[in-house]
């Protein structure tokens, strides 16, 4: 009984042990000294447990009385998640150890949160659900604040700290509420009590809870307050961080608990979700304008891509559960190349984020200005790159689910995110030309931007096949 | 019969009480003794419900050591609870329309609670019946077998607020001296100390 049980949930259970048995290592034998081999190590483990999951053959296992879920969908997550996971970690070494920054402990507290994102995408379970959830997010906000001797960086950590609490308190009501309804916390058993009647006020209360403390998560407006300033204080390794893995988790996570734990009633949370994707598309759309911040900038980015990522989601069908992940894939692949080019942005030795210190940045440094500029064209979902496909398959889940007006929506607000997008690209070609940046890229960071850019270019071909690992994901959710 | 009712709404109105006093306590040390009564209550409440071993858990656990370190944490700690509280009169208007509102919106809500058909059986099949196990046998067949999931996955949860707090507070002080215990058991007394054979009388 515990061995299968065990057996299912393996690859949480090696990283669990891989991170506590890191942490003894380097307790006990020369602390930060050993960071080095540490990074390495972790970025290791979690790529070959994407391999692992990626090659676990096909079907549902379900573990520990429905409390662990492992299907097609979990495993596409995972595999996002662990991949994203280890490229921030090798991307974030060479910052880190510039600033002074290069601890043992950081590595091991990423592995710590992607775990947590694992048994998120996994949980079968409300109480599974928020167990994974506070890893994760505990985990987020000690690195946070990592850079403790920084004013901004404690204030980012603490500010994230204090609305997370609250995110998570919003959420466990919620939970209650449905629990009270229900009388049971797994999401089989939840969908059965929906099934043989009408929903309950409360239960419908305990619904718009849960939603709200996921799209606190998720950075959805109107519950983005914390991004902006979250992702400017925080040193910019875990900016990057926090724009890609958990961002994918939670976005899968609220599909797990719509789809799964609330299939019956797919007509209620679908007109809360297509609110909150349109006022994100928007409010990231717009904000972002005045942003000269880069950092800033690709929060009100990233929250306005999440909204097209709750599109898909809003359209409460099978194509849009496919969209949205094909969405995160897309979404997560782009931030990282920006990221890694984010990282280098320093003129002799002190790092800058003003965006106009990019004028005339192709004269300097002609690959790197093109690299990125394929990835902020990607990004504002120009075709014929595939950020665009990542949008035109969202769109059209829009539209198949009757939800025109949203799909019309997120035309309008794509084109006026464009700008801030494009103003990047202006400013590097054409702007004003100012004192160059001269930070000297580190290989990994300049194979992650060459090869982000690449794929953004060569993807479009046939999207690398991601589409039909995303339909039998969906498929399997929605079983 | 009624003398169950009648300790349950003493308990209850007791708990009640002594919650708000907590609050409202001008003095902490005061807010600490009326947090452990609140505890006592909430005790006798699962008493009420059967759930005895619940109950000797609450009185140990928090009365005994959690209020008990609230209390030294309170006392330890050099706040000025009146300047604090300054403030308050200030949000007092706004705080408690919010929290009428929120009151009204609860009444709504419980106003129409309605359960699903199956609720009750769903929340009875988790727990063993009573006359399988008793309170002590149940919670540990709960805990330590069905949700052992969660269980671990909290302790994982405490591990991380622990690197947490050492990895943001700890500071490595080259200007402090510490103890080297292998040094220490190392030193022979051919360095550490030298024998002079003084003459009497004469001094060295």
């Amino acid at each position: 009984m515990i061995g299968t049980d065990l057996n299912t949930v393996l690859p949480e259970l090696i990283l669990a042990i891989y991170s506590m048995a890191a942490l003894m290592f380097a307790v006990y034998f020369g602390k930060d000294k050993r960071a080095n081999m540490i990074f390495w190590l972790t970025a290791i483990v979690l790529v070959v447990l994407a391999a692992v999951i990626a090659l676990a053959p096909a079907g549902a296992k379900t573990a520990f009385n429905g409390a662990f879920i492992d299907d097609a969908f979990s495993r596409y997550a995972k595999v996002i998640m662990l991949i994203a996971s280890a490229v921030i970690t090798l991307i974030s070494k060479d910052y880190l150890e510039k600033n002074n920054l290069l601890k043992f402990e950081y590595p091991i507290l990423i592995a710590l949160a992607t775990l947590g994102m694992m048994m998120m995408v996994s949980a079968g379970d409300l109480m599974a659900l928020y167990m994974g959830l506070e890893l994760q997010s505990l985990s987020l906000y000690v690195v946070a604040s990592f850079r403790r001797d920084s004013l901004r960086s404690t204030e980012a950590g603490l500010k994230y700290f204090v609305l997370g609490a609250l995110s998570s308190g919003m959420l466990l009501y919620g939970a209650s509420l449905v629990y009270g309804f229900a009388g049971t916390t797994t999401f089989t058993g939840i969908a059965s009590t929906i099934e043989t009647g009408e929903l309950g006020l409360g239960m419908l209360f305990g619904l718009v809870f849960l939603c709200v403390g996921m799209a606190f998560k998720v950075s959805a407006a109107p519950f983005h307050m914390w991004t902006p300033d979250v992702y400017e204080g925080s040193p910019t390794p875990v900016t990057a961080f926090f724009a890609t893995a958990p961002k994918v988790a939670a976005a899968c996570l609220f599909a797990r608990v719509m789809h799964d734990a609330f299939t019956e009633a797919t007509g209620d949370w679908t007109q809360i979700i297509a609110f909150l994707s349109l006022l994100s598309m928007f409010l990231g759309a717009i904000a972002a304008i005045g942003q000269t911040n880069i950092k800033r900038l690709m929060a009100f980015s990233s929250i306005a891509h999440m909204g097209f990522a709750l599109m898909g989601l809003a359209a409460g069908t099978e194509a849009g559960v496919q969209a949205l992940l094909i969405y995160m894939a897309i979404y997560v692949v782009m931030n990282i190349g920006t990221f890694a080019f984010i990282l280098n942005m320093e003129r002799d030795g002190t790092a800058i984020t003003d965006i106009s210190a990019l004028g005339q940045y192709s004269s300097v440094e002609p690959a790197r200005a093109a690299a990125l500029g394929i990835l902020m064209f990607s990004l504002a979902g120009i075709p014929p790159l595939v950020g665009f496909f990542g949008k035109f398959y969202v769109l059209k889940a829009a539209i198949d689910a009757d939800m025109a007006w949203l799909a019309i929506a997120g035309v309008i607000a794509s084109v006026i995110g464009a700008f801030y997008y494009l103003r990047i690209i202006y400013y590097m070609y054409f702007g004003d030309e100012v004192e160059p940046m001269n930070g000297k890229m580190p290989v990994v960071h300049y194979v992650a931007l060459m090869t982000c850019a690449a794929i953004m270019l060569f993807g479009v071909v046939n999207l690398f096949g991601i589409e039909g690992y995303a339909a039998v994901a969906a498929e399997a959710l929605l079983k | 019969m009624t003398i169950t009712v009648l300790a349950f709404y003493l308990f209850a109105l007791t708990a009640i009480v002594s919650g708000f006093l907590v609050v409202m306590a001008r003095n902490p040390v005061h807010s600490v003794l009326w947090l452990i009564l609140a505890f006592f209550s909430a005790a006798g409440l699962f008493v009420l419900m059967g759930a005895e071993y619940l109950a000797m858990l609450l009185a140990i656990v928090y009365v005994g050591a959690v209020a008990v370190l609230f209390l030294f944490v309170v006392m330890m700690l050099d706040v000025d609870f009146t300047q604090l509280k300054a403030g308050m009169s200030k949000f007092m208007g706004i705080g408690s329309l919010i929290g009428l509102v929120l009151l009204g919106e609860l009444a709504l809500v419980f106003g129409h609670w309605k359960f699903a058909e199956q609720s009750q059986d769903l929340r009875a099949a988790v727990t063993p019946a009573i006359e399988d196990a008793h309170n002590t046998i149940a919670l540990g067949q709960l805990i330590y077998t069905d949700y052992i999931y969660m269980f671990q996955t909290a302790g994982l949860i405490l591990l991380v607020a622990m690197i947490g707090a050492i990895v943001l507070t700890l500071r490595h002080r080259d200007d402090v001296k510490r103890q080297n215990i292998s040094e220490q058991v190392l030193r022979n007394p051919k360095d550490a100390m030298e024998l002079k054979d003084v003459k009497p009388g004469q001094g060295l």
